[in-house]
């Protein structure tokens, strides 16, 4: 098991390493530097700008540079408008946290029921009902759901100002954000859930004369949600990259509106930090689900 | 009859030397047809065929793709407006509404072609742009997953058939790439392409295709593959180890005979299965992309471009956002029903 942990952090490390180096190289192929501006700038007055932010040294130099600060919180400033990086993340991170974490709560809580009652109920109305709603949202992208249902509540119905909604507007974007995460979870826990009852301990505990209730919740649902705990990883990624454009729809300010904004301002800086910094997030969210389901699940072979 | 008919001692056998070949007479042609009783032999394609044709959900989804299809191609044909012709003071038209200068041409008894989605802010014909945009969308989600799927194969069938150390080496390659986030890579390339492929590509053909399309193509083409290559290595390694595999190198079947007979056709159905489902994700991603600002360039619509910029409107609006959205819906819930059908029609032995 310790060996098994040390080689998924190992992994989860280089994998970090690795993104950093496409992130930092790939930004530094796109032409034209920090400091060409349309009016001419003295030279002397470039190098010096230049030697201040260490661009005059070789490209490896300023990579260890550049991570050395990162390791140090110092993820350097934005191109556009000169502020520090840091209190951007500082200042837009729980936002999108915050919205992020409801969004995952909501979406594994209702995932599992509505995932249970089709499997327990399968080939009736419950179970068409279920199924037929997640095949519709599977096909509804993100951006699609947001704008729609920002349409909707302040458009029609008028609940809600579209455009300067601000924090206090949680309901929508979490409605938006969940769903997609939602459709897989109620996917996996019906497949696995049939799975589970049609294992022979279930029918060793019926016939034993168990109730049905403690079949279903003791021996059934805990076993059924082991490949459950597999997509936590994975989705922790959706709803980050889906917050990017849920939270630019409604005008949140979280750090996905502000990785938005990054990339039609082409503010680089900006966006190199917000990759390293989101890629960094999915990698600990999978290492960490790698781990747990080992922990839970002791049939799983370490490697 | 001849010596080697004799009866065994012991055996229930009919003892042959008993008779001659007077007791016996030959079947007739019709005795010999009853016992056919062979159906028509089936091709594993025309079965799975056979199976999705019983689906009513695939058919239906069948259906909506080649509607959409015929629409696609010849709508453009029959409208006579362009994505990206601009008509003077025509702007801002609802569905059906004509401007002041087309209602005097009607007036003077010409024919106007109605606008049916109405026009956008600049007077373009809000139809056609929407028919461009599903083309776009179609046509890369279609062209990035056959890309997908030959890096994929390619890659996935050479680390199987090799094996060992080379088997070791591609896919620790293969497991780095897979653990990278892809969507935030994704943007991150499709930022860095757009900047840089201008100069390359100026004066080749590719250059017509625009930027963003090709950053589009190469991003699919480096991150994107490593799901099928892992699916068809797995595919191929189980495969190898089956008894018929062995059965057939036993009775001497050349290695191209048995990997075209044996091993291909058991790994085509999660072949067709993965490349469909690809299909709809590949629409995802680049809509979101298109959504984001980093999709086809302008003045090409995309279905994620037109959402974007009908948000700006949606009050006034609203069906501006609400058509390319629901084209969006529309192509990947068919696409998904067919790629779940195909699933349950090509590989029997995954029963849901």
């Amino acid at each position: 098991m310790a060996k098994y942990v040390v080689k998924r952090v190992l992994l989860a490390f280089v994998t970090v390493i690795i993104i950093s180096l496409i992130t930092f190289f790939a930004m530094n192929a796109i032409p034209g530097g920090p400091f060409n501006k349309e009016k001419a700038v003295n030279e002397a007055v470039i190098r010096q700008l230049e030697a201040r932010y260490n661009l005059d040294k070789p490209l490896w130099e300023q990579y260890i540079i550049y991570m050395k600060n990162m390791a140090h919180g110092d993820f350097g400033v934005s191109l556009k408008n000169g502020r520090e990086i840091k209190d951007i993340f500082a200042e837009s991170f729980p936002i999108s946290a915050k919205i992020g974490l409801i969004a995952a709560f909501f979406a594994i809580i209702f995932g599992i029921i509505l995932g249970s009652i089709a499997a327990l109920k399968r080939n009736k109305w419950q179970d068409r009902l279920i199924i037929f709603f997640i095949t519709i949202i599977t096909s509804m992208p993100s951006f699609v759901v947001a704008t729609i249902l920002l349409y909707v509540f302040s458009v029609k119905l008028g609940v809600i100002q579209a455009f300067s909604a601000g924090e206090n507007l949680v309901f929508l974007p979490v409605l938006a954000l969940c769903l997609s995460p939602l459709a897989y979870i109620t996917r996996l826990t019906k497949t696995s859930m049939l799975d589970a009852l049609g294992q022979d301990y279930i029918r060793t505990a019926k016939a034993k004369g168990v109730s049905s209730r403690k079949v279903i919740f003791v021996h059934g649902l805990r076993n059924a949600l082991i490949p459950v705990i597999t997509y936590v990883g994975p989705m922790v990624a959706g709803i980050l990259t889906g917050s990017m454009v849920v939270e630019a729809i409604f005008n949140l300010g979280g750090l996905g509106s502000k990785f938005v904004s990054a990339i039609t301002n082409r503010d680089y800086t900006l966006i190199m930090a917000t990759t390293i910094f989101l890629a960094t997030v999915m990698v600990i969210a999978n290492l960490i689900t790698d781990i747990v389901y080992k922990i839970v699940d002791p049939r799983i072979k370490l490697d | 009859m001849k010596d080697n008919f004799k009866k065994a001692p012991f055996s229930a056998q009919i003892d042959l030397s008993k008779f001659s070949m007077q007791d016996f007479e030959k079947a007739t042609d019709e005795e010999k047809r009853q016992q056919d009783v062979m159906g028509e032999s089936t091709t594993f394609f025309k079965d799975g065929m056979r199976r999705l044709r019983k689906n009513p959900l695939a058919m239906l989804a069948i259906g909506i793709l080649i509607a959409l299809i015929i629409v696609i191609i010849f709508a453009p044909l029959v409208i006579p407006y362009g994505y990206a012709d601009i008509m003077k003071g025509s702007a801002n038209l609802h569905p059906f509404e004509y401007s002041a200068s087309e209602l005097k041409q009607i007036a003077k008894g010409e024919s106007v072609f109605p606008h049916i989605f109405g026009t956008d802010s600049l007077g373009r014909d809000y139809f056609i742009r929407v028919i461009y945009g599903a083309r776009v969308s179609l046509v890369v989600g279609i062209f990035a997953s056959i890309l997908v799927l030959m890096i994929g194969m390619l890659y996935g069938s050479i680390s199987g058939y090799l094996g060992g150390r080379v088997d070791l080496v591609m896919m620790r390659i293969v497991d780095i790439i897979y653990s990278l986030p892809d969507m935030l890579l994704i943007i991150l390339l499709a930022v860095v392409l757009n900047e840089t492929l201008g100069s390359i590509i100026k004066g080749t053909i590719f250059a017509k295709l625009g930027t963003n399309m090709i950053a589009l193509f190469i991003v699919f083409g480096l991150l994107y593959w490593v799901g099928m290559a892992r699916l068809i290595r797995g595919q191929i390694l189980t495969i190898k180890q089956n008894e018929y595999v062995l059965a057939a190198k036993c009775i001497g079947t050349s290695t191209s005979r048995t990997i075209l007979k044996h091993i291909l056709p058991n790994c085509l159905s999660v072949i067709i299965i993965t490349t469909a489902l690809q299909i709809p994700s590949a629409i995802f991603t680049e809509s979101y992309l298109s959504f984001v600002g980093l999709g086809v360039s302008a003045p090409m619509p995309s279905l994620g471009s037109l959402a974007n910029e009908a948000r700006s409107g949606m009050m006034t609006y609203p069906e501006r956002l609400l058509f390319p959205a629901f084209a969006i819906c529309l192509i990947v819930l068919a696409l998904n029903l067919l790629g779940d059908g195909l699933r349950d029609a090509f590989d029997p032995k995954l029963s849901r």
